[in-house]
């Protein structure tokens, strides 16, 4: 494990290495350089299924995080790595040419973060949401409850239980 | 229809059912127009039931023998299977999986709805025929259970179709679910399940609430 | 006989057979519970569906073609019940029978499988075609041990009409055709199995086969007719069978209790094998009833 990641430090731009949960090591590397960093990895080292592709969104920092996680199946082991995109007009290369399977991730991604991959077959088309109109859903200044209450019909009466609430109604019903 | 609607309705139609041109063996140009051809564009009606010894004859029969279609909709569709193992046993109360909505007279609908399942299940119920019967397992149909904050599943199940019997649970378990069917029994032979001519009598309102959630509206008036 | 007077008995022997298939198919059903260890339906279980399917309130058509199929279902169940001798020696109940019937009765049998290819292609379910040249095909392959069957027993009897074939096995059970043509016998129990709808067979009525086979658009009447055929059709078979291999019943009660367990024969093999696919059951019916009846035709030609 440490002379991969010796290897991969002296060729590509990576930073930020640490050990993540369950002992799986993960890495940061610049966005353009992450396809040809995966391209090596998949070659050279072994690694040749990609178990995940996820992002999660930074809103504070004002960027999207995208996780790959690859996995070697001889050596058993997996290995993380995170590229950091700006979150207007959010594009990304695409690996679907490296492992097919990614168009599907990549299909969820963009409707749900609203992550572009150009290139990616059937990129566009709707996964889960048809004829969906609003902010994608998975960002954090997305307001689901407030979409649910106007979309959808709360049934009234969907009140707190909180018991502190409701001995103070019960025992000073006039504060 | 006003054009607006029409031509929102329109965006989202498969290309094979927009009006085209179809030239024949001979070289003729024949004008096809599918949604007014292939489709009927009647609306149903409502079908009054008889009065007095025979209805209650006519009820009797429905209730001892109703037939379900097989589709589970959601996570409460696992409960079934186990309702018709030995230990529950649903056939002595003549309950049957039927493939097909044309042949069953009622619909589960086992757990929560996404959008996209409420389409499909609007299909399939409009395809059932007089008289039908839903039946709504878990607490996602009552009041929208545990996803009742979620920005793809319904809350309200009964401002989309007409349910007649609610079982609590999250998820029932199969004796839950045998009482519910008694529960619809008595309600069918009492007379009172006439969910199928109140959604033709109140059509227009469910077709509202069914087009807010349901942006993709390419299904004709009716599903026959 | 005075016409009326057998109008009658004809109507009352239909009446009587309807009943007893469909409490024979709730007693069925129940047994086939209990082998699979659970409590069952209950007996009178048919006649509810049929009441709950003839009571329903709304319908669809496809189109004319569309009545077809149940139309002659029907009408090829009550084509064999009417040409059929039940009771043997009794003139009010041998319905229509003449000489040379075997051969209509045979014609009845496929007539109503045609006329639900019709019925089920207009249905306008895009895999129905499917559905039915498997159900054809299948048939098709059934018929043919039967066939042999019955030319052995015409060789055999020197005769086509049906009572003179029962007529021909009375005297005691050695005389049965069970133990005179044994070889007969067996190709045609193995066409019987076929022709019940009953697993390995069933892959054109089964439930779980329901969305491409025939049945899928009928619903209502329709099926309230399919069933009401299917409940004559499974007696009037067990039947023909009866009279032309076991003997020909006396009265009511030895046809009930032969043609009983005739029919379970097919359930008894149903209840333990799986279902065949079409392209596995008409290779093993064109093989093992097939080579049964041809040999049965060559024995009696050597005799």
């Amino acid at each position: 494990m440490k002379d991969i990641i010796d290897h991969l430090k002296k060729r590509f731009p990576v930073y930020e290495i640490g050990e993540g949960p369950n002992g799986v090591i993960f890495m940061s590397v610049e966005a353009a350089k992450l396809v040809p960093m995966l391209t090596s990895l998949k070659a050279n080292h072994g690694y040749g299924i990609l178990v995940i592709l996820s992002a999660v969104d930074w809103l504070e920092e004002y960027k999207f995080q995208l996780t790959y996680i690859v996995n070697n199946p001889e050596e058993k082991s997996d290995l993380g790595i995170r590229v950091f995109i700006k979150r207007e007009d959010a594009t990304m290369d695409s690996v679907h040419r490296l492992w097919e399977h990614a168009a599907t991730f990549q299909r969820e991604i963009k409707e749900m973060f609203g992550i572009n991959f150009p290139g990616s077959p059937r990129v566009d088309e709707p996964f889960l949401l048809e004829g969906w109109d609003n902010l994608p859903p998975m960002r954090r200044d997305f307001d689901t409850k407030q979409y649910s209450e106007d979309t959808y019909f709360p049934r009234p009466g969907r009140e707190t239980n909180d018991p502190a609430e409701y001995m103070k109604q019960k025992l000073y019903p006039d504060e | 229809m006003s054009d607006k609607q029409q031509n929102q309705e329109d965006k989202f139609l498969a290309p094979e059912n927009r009006k085209h041109t179809v030239i024949g063996p001979e070289g003729e140009e024949i004008h096809v127009d599918p949604l007014n051809d292939y489709f009927c564009q009647d609306l149903p009606k409502v079908e009054a039931p008889y009065k007095g010894v025979l209805e209650k004859f006519l009820n009797w029969a429905r209730s001892e023998s109703l037939w379900v279609l097989a589709y589970g909709t959601g996570c409460g569709s696992i409960e079934l299977p186990p309702l018709f193992s030995p230990r529950f046993d649903a056939y002595r109360f003549g309950v049957m999986m039927r493939p097909t909505p044309r042949q069953s007279g009622v619909l589960i609908i086992s757990g929560y709805l996404a959008v996209k399942t409420l389409k499909r299940v609007i299909r399939s119920y409009e395809q059932m025929q007089n008289p039908k019967y839903v039946i709504a397992l878990g607490s996602c149909t009552i009041n929208g259970g545990m996803y009742w904050d979620s920005y793809n599943t319904i809350n309200r199940l009964d401002h989309y179709l007409p349910v007649d019997v609610y079982i609590a649970g999250c998820m029932p378990r199969p004796e839950a679910i045998l009482s519910g069917f008694n529960k619809l029994k008595e309600r069918i032979k009492s007379g009172n399940a006439e969910g199928a001519n109140e959604y033709v009598e109140n059509l227009e309102w469910y077709r509202t609430n069914q087009k807010k959630v349901i942006k993709d509206w390419n299904m004709p008036p009716y599903n026959w | 006989m005075n016409i009326f007077l057998k109008i009658v008995f004809v109507l009352l022997g239909l009446f009587i057979v309807l009943n007893w298939g469909l409490i024979m198919t709730g007693i069925i059903r129940k047994i086939m519970a209990r082998a699979g260890m659970r409590r069952g339906i209950k007996v009178y279980q048919p006649y509810i569906n049929l009441i709950k399917n003839y009571s329903i309130r709304s319908q669809l058509t496809h189109g004319v073609m569309f009545y077809l199929g149940p139309v002659f279902r029907l009408s090829g169940g009550v084509g064999i019940f009417l040409f059929m001798p039940l009771i043997f020696g009794s003139d009010y109940w041998s319905n229509f029978s003449f000489t040379g019937d075997l051969i209509l009765i045979s014609y009845f049998m496929f007539f109503g499988m045609l006329g639900m290819a019709l019925g089920a292609g207009e249905g306008g379910h895009p895999y129905s075609g499917i559905g039915i040249s498997r159900g054809l095909a299948q048939f098709t392959a059934i018929e043919v041990p039967f066939s042999l069957a019955v030319i052995a027993l015409a060789i055999q009897y020197h005769t086509l009409s049906i009572s003179e074939i029962v007529a021909a096995q009375q005297g005691g059970i050695m005389h049965w055709t069970l133990f005179t043509n044994p070889l007969a016998t067996i190709a045609a129990m193995l066409s019987f199995l076929g022709a019940m709808g009953h697993s390995p067979f069933n892959v054109v009525m089964a439930p779980q086969e329901n969305p491409i086979g025939p049945p899928t658009e009928y619903h209502g009447t329709f099926l309230g007719v399919l069933q009401t055929n299917r409940a004559i059709l499974h007696v009037v078979e067990a039947v023909l069978y009866m009279n032309l291999f076991f003997g020909g019943a006396g009265n009511w009660g030895v046809l009930i209790l032969k043609s009983f367990l005739i029919y379970f024969w097919a359930v008894f093999v149903g209840m333990v094998f799986p279902r065949f696919r079409v392209d596995q059951s008409i290779p093993w019916l064109l093989k093992i009833p097939l080579v049964f009846g041809i040999l049965a035709i060559v024995l009696l030609m050597i005799k």
